[in-house]
């Protein structure tokens, strides 16, 4: 469990101030993969450099399973960081050190003994598929296997919390595939919590649980993948499954979400039969995300010969379990 | 005067080699020792470094920068009553030393700095983040992930030994410079000079391409 409480970082120089993180809080559960998206500049990597302590916040705390990280002595604050592994955009191994040596760095500096070292190594080595690349350097190694190496690297020491720092933004669709996969396995099998920062919406969708979207350095919504996409209104959901088209000239536009609702159930059909208005479908999603089939999807009502009464419409959605939204 | 032949001068060439040997040899050590420890201060101290100590960066920067814009030979000179008090003389192949020594540490120095400047930045950052503390930090990132470039460093610094040593012959020091002095300079022994330039030469190829191998085959796995 990871509790950030009113959390700003502000630099000041000679001639401005500038607030990179904006009174963010936020709290991460044990166990789930958590996603912060925003785009570059919105101070998610400042809020991740927070995270793992490489800056000290301005105000606020950070509380991580009940210890106060923020509070911490540079002497407690080394063998605390323990806790809390880091995965990075570029990677950041050794150069002069295998694949093997890469991994058992954490665990070198902690004095842990060279055979328990080798035989942690192996287990990692094998959970993050390069059980035979172990000898091989960095410098031998391609995008995708550097990153894994990254991520067994990061887990080494058993953090309870793995954090991810654009980790693949430097990777090719089908590569960033299998390390997401691969994210969401370890995840399952371990049980860490994954906190990663992306500002690629496919990442969300594909592994998180719950998800944050930042804005210049706020926070501007954060939830349960499912409870967001639930929000008709939502501009996380709207990045997520993106339904937004042109407006047609005639007729009620409005957005539908599908993130509890039964995906089986004709529901349009019986929306023109029951209500008797005709539905022009302006565009729509349908995904998997965090386990359930959600979707959201925009259209335009019309009734023949009468106006569409938008409350007995908004009343027999509401009823089955959809989203609402009036354009 | 009696022309002496480059084969008589021979033992001789090869005992002053001995002496630029021991010369360059204690003071490469001192000075690779001494120029890492003074690099890694200095690449820590440095306003973006991860100890940054504003005033010590400056001052021994400051002091560095003097030592290195001093002339060899100068250098030298101004040094002799602190080589006299730390060996009990100021002349011979063991004296020589110690001027050989101070004049080179400050270059090494400044060499190392830059070369732990070339590790990126996130591969600090990164061991930090996993609990390092600043000697980890400098044992197991910065000098290995340097390696390549302090070795080619202190092969130049080596070549840049040698070229020095010659000129502690010139007050005394002994070795290669001495005897190119007397016979080639002092005698106009033509041939004997040729013979000790040639001798240079070959040690200097010799060093600079062991240095090259060694930064190869380190790039070559990485």
């Amino acid at each position: 469990m990871i509790v950030v409480d009113s959390v700003s970082k502000v630099y000041k120089t000679k001639t401005s101030t500038v607030t990179a993180v904006d009174d963010v809080s936020l709290s991460i559960a044990s166990g789930e993969i958590f996603g912060i998206l925003g785009r570059s500049g919105a101070g998610k990597t400042t809020l991740l450099r927070c995270l793992n302590f490489l800056e000290r916040p301005t105000s606020g705390r950070i509380l991580v399973d009940g210890v106060d990280f923020t509070a911490l002595s540079a002497t407690k604050l080394r063998s605390a960081r323990q806790k809390i592994g880091t995965v990075f955009q570029h990677f950041n191994l050794l150069s002069s050190r295998t694949a093997a040596d890469n991994i058992a760095f954490p665990l070198e500096i902690t004095g842990v003994p060279k055979k328990q070292r080798d035989a942690r190594v192996a287990e990692l080595l094998e959970l993050v598929g390069l059980a035979d690349r172990g000898a091989s350097f960095p410098s031998q190694l391609s995008g995708g296997q550097k990153q894994r190496v990254g991520i067994a690297r990061g887990l080494a020491a058993s953090p309870s919390v793995l954090l991810f720092d654009e980790a693949t933004s430097a990777l090719d669709p089908a590569t960033t595939e299998q390390i997401l996969d691969l994210v969401k396995n370890i995840n399952q099998a371990t049980g860490v919590t994954v906190v990663l920062i992306t500002h690629e919406s496919e990442v969300v969708r594909r592994i998180c649980d719950s998800a944050a979207l930042m804005e210049a350095g706020r926070v501007v919504e954060n939830g349960h993948l499912l409870d967001v996409l639930a929000r008709p209104d939502s501009r996380l959901a709207e990045i997520l499954l993106p339904v937004s088209g042109p407006t047609p000239p005639v007729g009620r536009v409005l957005t539908m979400s599908f993130a509890q609702a039964d995906a089986g159930e004709p529901l349009l059909s019986h929306l023109t039969r029951d209500l008797d208005v005709d539905v022009s479908i302006l565009g729509g999603t349908m995904e998997t995300v965090a386990g359930h089939k959600v979707g959201r999807l925009r259209v335009a009502l019309t009734k023949p010969k009468d106006y569409v009464d938008d409350r007995l419409v908004e009343q027999y959605l509401t009823e089955r379990n959809v989203g609402v939204s009036w354009a | 005067m009696n022309e002496v032949s480059w084969l008589d001068a021979l033992p001789e060439l090869v005992g002053a080699m001995g002496q630029t040997g021991w010369m360059v040899i204690w003071s490469f050590l001192i000075t690779v020792v001494l120029g890492i420890v003074s690099g890694v201060a200095l690449r820590l101290t440095a306003p973006d470094g991860l100890r940054p100590k504003r005033a010590f960066y400056g001052i021994f920067g400051a002091i560095v920068n003097l030592a290195r814009s001093l002339p060899f030979l100068i250098l030298m000179i101004a040094l002799l009553g602190f080589t006299r008090f730390i060996v009990g003389t100021a002349y011979g192949p063991t004296a020589a030393i110690i001027p050989l020594a101070v004049g080179a540490i400050p270059f090494y120095a400044r060499v190392v700095e830059s070369a732990l400047r070339e590790v990126a930045p996130g591969k600090l950052e990164a061991a930090v983040v996993m609990g390092a503390d600043i000697g980890q930090i400098v044992r197991k990132v910065l000098l290995p992930e340097a390696l390549p470039g302090l070795i080619s460093g202190a092969t130049l610094t080596l070549v840049t030994l040698i070229g020095y040593s010659t000129m502690a012959g010139a007050i005394g020091g002994g070795g290669v410079g001495d005897f190119a002095i007397r016979y080639g300079y002092q005698r106009n022994n033509e041939p004997v000079l040729l013979m000790s330039v040639i001798v240079l030469i070959v040690l200097v190829q010799l060093i600079q391409s062991i240095g090259d191998a060694l930064v190869r085959s380190l790039n070559h796995r990485r």
